[in-house]
């Protein structure tokens, strides 16, 4: 097997004296889905985030594409095919939905900008609608709409999902999680997910991780990872 | 009417000075929230640059006034926006991550460092220069009043417009002004989608100097003298000015520079002289607790 398009080796992260990652081994491997679950608070984002170097891994090395990344600044991160659409989904509130969108074109020297922009207002209709209001004045829904579609016009091969569902009503999280699903199967496009919602993410991916307090206790195939009591105990029973 | 028009004319030129400074202060506070004081003591190193450029010019035989101040004016920016990034570089880059107070200390420092390097290179008297523009036009002597609009003052306003103009769209239109909004508005995700940050905010400081280093070259040319404290004071105005436009704001910027000039002489025409920084500070006050953000300031609460 050839080796994985991301991985992580013994990563660990501190915010301050505190360690918010301790020692994480995660392996993303060209056209998956991989989830990654946990408690709130867990370190998760703090994953997602040391990937593109912001805080940077204390020890430990990510190897992106046979490339290694772990000292890399943020913006060179950003170039190599490699995109993000965080925690929060940051739009940028004062700029239009179009404005947003090129910023995600801007890595790619918007060499395939008008083909990209209409790819992206036919996943997501909504966006068309509001091109030219301010992202601030989107919903919740059409905002994460617009922090994955910026993500996907740098025509990433590695797409880092946080918490796309956070905050959404459950059909338009749905929505969102088909369009994933489509992109993996019909692009070839590699994700790696973090979901608080572990029964839809462990539904949708191929491989998932636990992550609880910094460390990863578990892994394995989504399905085989529904199954397991201590997964359903602590992620799925009550809390769905 | 004669009256009221003639110092229009001198409100509009000195509120172009105050506006291109202005900007300065407002986009280095929109990109990393700070005030830098040192910027109008860039601008009087704009000056001095414009005054040393246009003398090694005539020395060397170019005399031909368009094209020297043409030559001026692009050197002179070259030179002062060099200063505006070393400024950033070696005064505010390294204390990025501390605590907020030190960059504005910092650049209190710069502001007294600039002022005593200049003093001490240029010597503390006033540096004149001879008239380089002359001759004007007069307007409105048909109707019986006239209203004299000198050519200096014609340069200085059109020079505002055209730079203002430029300055909008690069700042709304381009790529690197779509990096330095986001950079204002969300300094991390810009890194995410590849921006570069620090580099954004070091042109940031250089666009910022080139502008005062513009209004250097109209502060010469209008008043014919500097010296190395003329950026304090007209740094406090055009500070003032960005606030009262809304600090953070381009619009606002140089909305308020052309408000803070006008007050200014219309104050010292019709009031009194001596008063005129205490009406434009008064104004600004009073604007300031009834609208906090400025006159074109955005507020503070976004909808999230």
């Amino acid at each position: 097997m050839s080796a994985p398009l991301l991985s992580l080796r013994g990563v660990t992260a501190y915010y301050g004296a505190i360690a918010a990652l301790k020692g994480v081994d995660v392996d993303v491997n060209a056209g998956e889905i991989v989830t990654l679950i946990g408690a709130n608070g867990a370190g998760k984002s703090t994953l997602m985030m040391t990937i593109f170097g912001a805080p940077q891994a204390r020890d430990g090395s990510i190897v992106y594409d046979g490339q290694d990344i772990t000292r890399m600044p943020t913006h060179e991160i950003a170039r190599l095919k490699i995109a993000q659409s965080p925690e929060g989904r940051r739009i940028f509130g004062r700029m239009s939905v179009l404005e947003n969108l090129k910023m995600g074109a801007a890595v790619t020297g918007f060499a395939h900008y008008d083909e990209d922009l209409e790819r992206m207002f036919a996943i997501f209709p909504r966006l068309k609608e509001r091109a030219n209001q301010r992202g601030g004045t989107l919903s919740g829904g059409e905002q994460q709409m617009l922090a994955i579609a910026r993500a996907l016009m740098s025509r990433p091969r590695l797409l880092l999902l946080d918490e796309p569902s956070l905050g959404l009503a459950p059909l338009v999280a749905k929505q969102i999680f088909s369009v994933v699903a489509d992109l993996n199967r019909e692009e070839g496009l590699t994700v790696f997910l973090v979901e608080q919602n572990a029964y839809h993410a462990l539904k949708l991916a191929h491989r998932g991780y636990v992550m609880v307090n910094g460390k990863i206790t578990l892994s394995g195939q989504g399905r085989e990872l529904l199954e397991r009591p201590e997964v359903r105990a602590a992620y799925l029973e009550g809390g769905r | 009417m004669e009256y009221f028009a003639q110092q229009l004319v001198y409100g509009l030129t000195l509120g172009s000075v105050y506006g291109l400074i202005a900007i300065g202060y407002t986009m280095v506070y929109g990109i990393i929230g700070m005030i830098n004081f040192a910027h109008g003591d860039v601008f009087m190193v704009g000056a001095f640059l414009s005054l040393i450029v246009y003398l090694v010019l005539v020395a060397i035989g170019i005399t031909f006034v368009p094209i020297a101040l043409l030559l001026v004016l692009v050197i002179a920016m070259m030179l002062t926006a060099l200063y505006g990034w070393t400024v950033e570089r070696i005064a505010y880059r390294p204390l990025r991550g501390s605590f907020r107070l030190a960059p504005l200390i910092s650049a209190i420092g710069m502001s007294i460092f600039l002022q005593n390097y200049v003093q001490v290179a240029q010597g503390p008297y006033l540096k004149p220069l001879p008239p380089v523009v002359t001759g004007g036009f007069k307007f409105g002597a048909a109707e019986g009043f006239t209203v004299n609009v000198s050519n200096v003052q014609l340069i200085i306003v059109l020079t505002t417009i055209v730079l203002m103009a430029v300055f909008s769209l690069i700042v709304g239109k381009t790529n690197f002004g779509r990096a330095q909004r986001a950079c204002e508005q969300d300094r991390k995700m810009a890194a995410l989608l590849g921006v570069d940050v620090d580099r954004t905010i070091s042109l940031t400081f250089v666009l910022g100097a080139t502008l005062a280093s513009v209004a250097g070259l109209m502060y010469l040319l209008y008043y014919g003298v500097v010296d190395f404290y003329i950026g304090f004071v007209a740094g406090v105005k055009a500070f003032t000015a960005a606030v009262l436009g809304g600090i953070g704001s381009l619009p606002g910027a140089m909305l308020g520079g052309l408000l803070i000039g006008l007050i200014e002489i219309f104050w010292g025409a019709y009031v009194s002289g001596a008063w005129k920084d205490v009406a434009a500070f008064s104004i600004l006050i009073i604007v300031l607790i009834f609208m906090p953000n400025g006159l074109l300031g955005r507020p503070e609460v976004e909808k999230v």
